[in-house]
């Protein structure tokens, strides 16, 4: 039976429509995943090389326990926002005689095999054979140690599936996961309990002494119980895999009338983000990417690296632009064919979009102006990339976006809706993003921080200036794909 | 209105539709019939030219669909739900469509309230978005939408599909309405051979891609088609 769930899975990969794109993205990211797999093997080797020499009195395998608290909780974040459960199309399955039970089994297992799960064994296992190498501990211990990490690991992959789908409901679906792991830390941090020294000492009493492995084997069976449970409740046509239906308001947006020609696009495209479960998420993104800065800004190193300031102001202020902007026109792929067979000017429909995306700068721009705390040459800076992103950026992604091929369902249901963002969402960014650095850093060093802000400026200002031009170069481009674009958006994957 | 000259279309080497020539006058009430590949949609989306044509061209009151976009003013259609906007209303999509055809929310409204019989009281302030429709209501919501702006050519692929009987009869006088008294030229498929005939004065049937009967209605039209489809 298994078999004929990957072969499904398989199919449904290589058949999609979007195959081209995929295995484009699909290398870029292998590198990707090449380079982390690279950085984690490194680690695990040198590590104890590196604590020999500075901390020759410390074992490095205590060492290493003591950071297992803190991975833990990192892992749950970031497996939050990037490890989705592995959706199959289960609906069809229903009425087959398959047992619930195995489609449930097979989701779950199969998420068990992830690479962020085999990630960190590129790091424990170099780690554990120097250890053995080494003579700081037998054998035994250290394959019970990596047994009870690969336990820790799986109980990390189920317990994060519980947290989204109990949070999937809520409007703020990242405020618990946030609260949650932010409580841990800090419950560690003021020393209330000293939950990394718990696990450390977990962690070591389970490798000395391998009976106790039966607490995390309990703890990982009852999580995948609790999992199996949730999904196996879900696979109904009336619970999770319908909708309830809110009472809804009609809107007016008369107000939008005021933008001329294209308010009807602009009355619905605001629509399409505040009534869909996927467009929601794009915007409560907006609040990451608007205190993004706050990461870096408060550290001295970076207050010496202005050049350093455009990257994080084009992304807080074009956070929406990117998250929005890249799903140009796949937003519309519901309802393609009708835009298509309708009296409307492609101009309009993207203009439309431009100036919704443009006004988010200006919007992101003023939010972020606090930022002056830590200079004015960061508001210079953010003020700059700010005109760069409307100028530049905005044409740019919808230039991209004639190249879309992949429709999204806006009518996801939301207790399935593990689909959105992915990895992938972030790696589009780069170009737009790391140009404008490069530029800017390459002006810096040849000049100083004011021309190279004028340069980026510039570039800005031209794109604005040739804003008609551009728009009708990227109509004529979308009207070439149209064709491709109904067909590829008829299509289910 | 509509001329069809020396179309087809080819997937690879599969021609789906073969058509030399076919000739729709304005006001025609015209049903396209056939059975499941026959190239009735293909027919309807190379008309909206939502695919390319292989070869020849179709004009839409003398404007050649794939050329130039000027047909798009005075023809409408609803082919399947993706030509709904799933998260409006009812309500916020007429309108939407409204704008789109230079008609305002009062011509709207006159022209929707028209339509509460065939409505059923299921459609208007129902506070629920379209995707949340049945398939017969949403059905309905795109056939009234199609109506919205005064088109000229109304193009509906398979309107009696997932609709209940009593909306079938309603929707049967409704389309010969606009035919008869509107002179509105409103093309049709269906597999419901008893409902085309009832409708449509003028039968086509499609065969893999070719006409192969090409009718006026007449008493004895729907005998004909069944023993023509019986095999």
């Amino acid at each position: 039976m298994f078999k004929h769930f990957i072969n499904l899975e398989w199919k449904s990969f290589f058949r999609s429509a979007s195959l081209g794109k995929s295995i484009a993205i699909k290398i870029l990211m292998g590198f990707f995943l090449l380079y982390l797999a690279s950085i984690f093997t490194a680690v695990g080797i040198s590590m104890i090389f590196i604590l020999e020499k500075e901390r020759p009195d410390t074992d490095p395998f205590v060492f290493f326990n003591s950071l297992i608290f803190f991975w833990v909780i990192g892992d749950l974040l970031f497996r939050f926002f990037f490890q989705k459960l592995p959706v199959m199309t289960v609906k069809p399955l229903l009425t087959l005689p398959v047992k619930r039970s195995k489609i449930v089994n097979y989701v779950l297992g199969k998420s068990a095999l992830s690479f962020v799960n085999l990630l960190p064994l590129l790091t424990i296992i170099p780690f554990g054979i120097i250890l053995i190498t080494k003579e700081y501990h037998n054998t035994s211990t250290v394959l019970v140690w990596w047994l009870t990490l690969i336990l820790l690991i799986l109980i990390n992959n189920f317990l994060n599936f519980i947290i989204e789908s109990l949070s999937a409901e809520t409007e703020l679906s990242f405020l618990p996961i946030i609260i949650f792991t932010g409580a841990l830390f800090g419950i560690n941090h003021f020393n209330i309990v000293n939950l990394s020294e718990l696990f450390s000492n977990a962690v070591s009493a389970i490798a000395e002494t391998p009976i106790f492995l039966i607490i995390p084997i309990a703890i990982l069976a009852l999580l995948y119980g609790f999992n199996f449970k949730l999904l196996r409740k879900k696979l109904f046509l009336d619970s999770g895999l319908k909708e309830k239906v809110k009472e809804v308001n009609t809107a007016n947006l008369e107000w939008t009338k005021s933008f001329g020609d294209i308010a009807p696009f602009l009355q619905l495209d605001l629509k399409l983000l505040w009534r869909n479960k996927r467009t929601k998420s794009s915007v409560w993104i907006l609040l990451m990417g608007l205190l993004y800065g706050l990461f870096f800004y408060p550290q001295p190193t970076y207050q010496n690296l202005p050049w350093f300031f455009t990257l994080i102001g084009i992304f807080s202020t074009g956070i929406f632009l990117i998250s929005f902007g890249q799903f140009i026109p796949a937003w519309d792929s519901g309802y393609y064919k009708l835009l298509m067979s309708q009296n409307i000017k492609y101009e309009q429909y993207l203009k439309s979009k431009f100036t919704l995306m443009a006004f988010s700068v200006v919007v992101l721009f003023v939010l972020g102006i606090p930022y002056v705390y830590f200079g004015w040459k960061v508001l210079l800076a953010h003020f700059v990339a700010a005109i760069y992103n409307i100028g530049v950026n905005t044409h740019v992604i919808m230039w991209g976006g004639s190249f879309n091929r992949k429709k999204i369902d806006l009518n996801q249901k939301a207790a399935f809706n593990y689909q959105g963002t992915g990895a992938v969402q972030w790696l589009i960014g780069i170009p737009l993003m790391l140009l404008p650095m490069g530029l800017f850093a390459l002006f810096y060093f040849l000049t100083n921080f004011e021309i190279a802000c004028v340069i980026l400026g510039l570039l800005g200002v031209s794109g604005i200036v040739f804003h008609q031009r551009l728009m009708k170069a990227i109509t004529s481009k979308y009207l070439e794909s149209k064709y491709k674009m109904i067909d590829a958006f008829n299509q289910d994957n | 209105m509509i001329i069809t000259s020396n179309l087809s279309k080819k997937y690879k080497d599969n021609i789906v539709l073969n058509i030399e020539s076919l000739e729709i006058p304005k006001g025609q009430s015209f049903g396209l019939v056939g059975n499941n590949g026959a190239g009735k949609t293909t027919y309807f989306s190379l008309l909206l030219d939502l695919i390319q044509p292989t070869t020849g061209y179709i004009t839409n009151n003398d404007i050649q669909v794939n050329k130039s976009e000027a047909w798009k003013p005075f023809t409408s259609a609803f082919i399947d739900e993706s030509f709904l906007v799933g998260y409006l209303t009812a309500e916020e999509y007429f309108y939407f469509i409204g704008e789109l055809r230079g008609q305002n929310k009062a011509d709207v409204d006159a022209l929707v309230s028209q339509f509460e019989d065939f409505f059923h009281g299921e459609i208007l302030g129902q506070k629920k978005y379209l995707r949340d429709l049945s398939k017969g209501n949403q059905k309905k919501a795109g056939i009234v939408a199609a109506l919205i702006g005064n088109p000229e050519v109304i193009i509906l692929d398979e309107p009696f599909a997932n609709l209940d009987p009593t909306t079938q009869i309603r929707l049967k006088g409704i389309v010969k309405d606009l035919a008869e008294k509107q002179g509105v030229t409103v093309l049709i498929s269906s597999h419901d051979l008893m409902h085309v005939t009832d409708v449509c004065e003028r039968i086509v049937v499609l065969e893999k891609g070719e006409i192969v009967k090409d009718m006026v209605t007449s008493e004895a039209t729907l005998k004909e088609l069944e023993a023509h489809f019986a095999g």
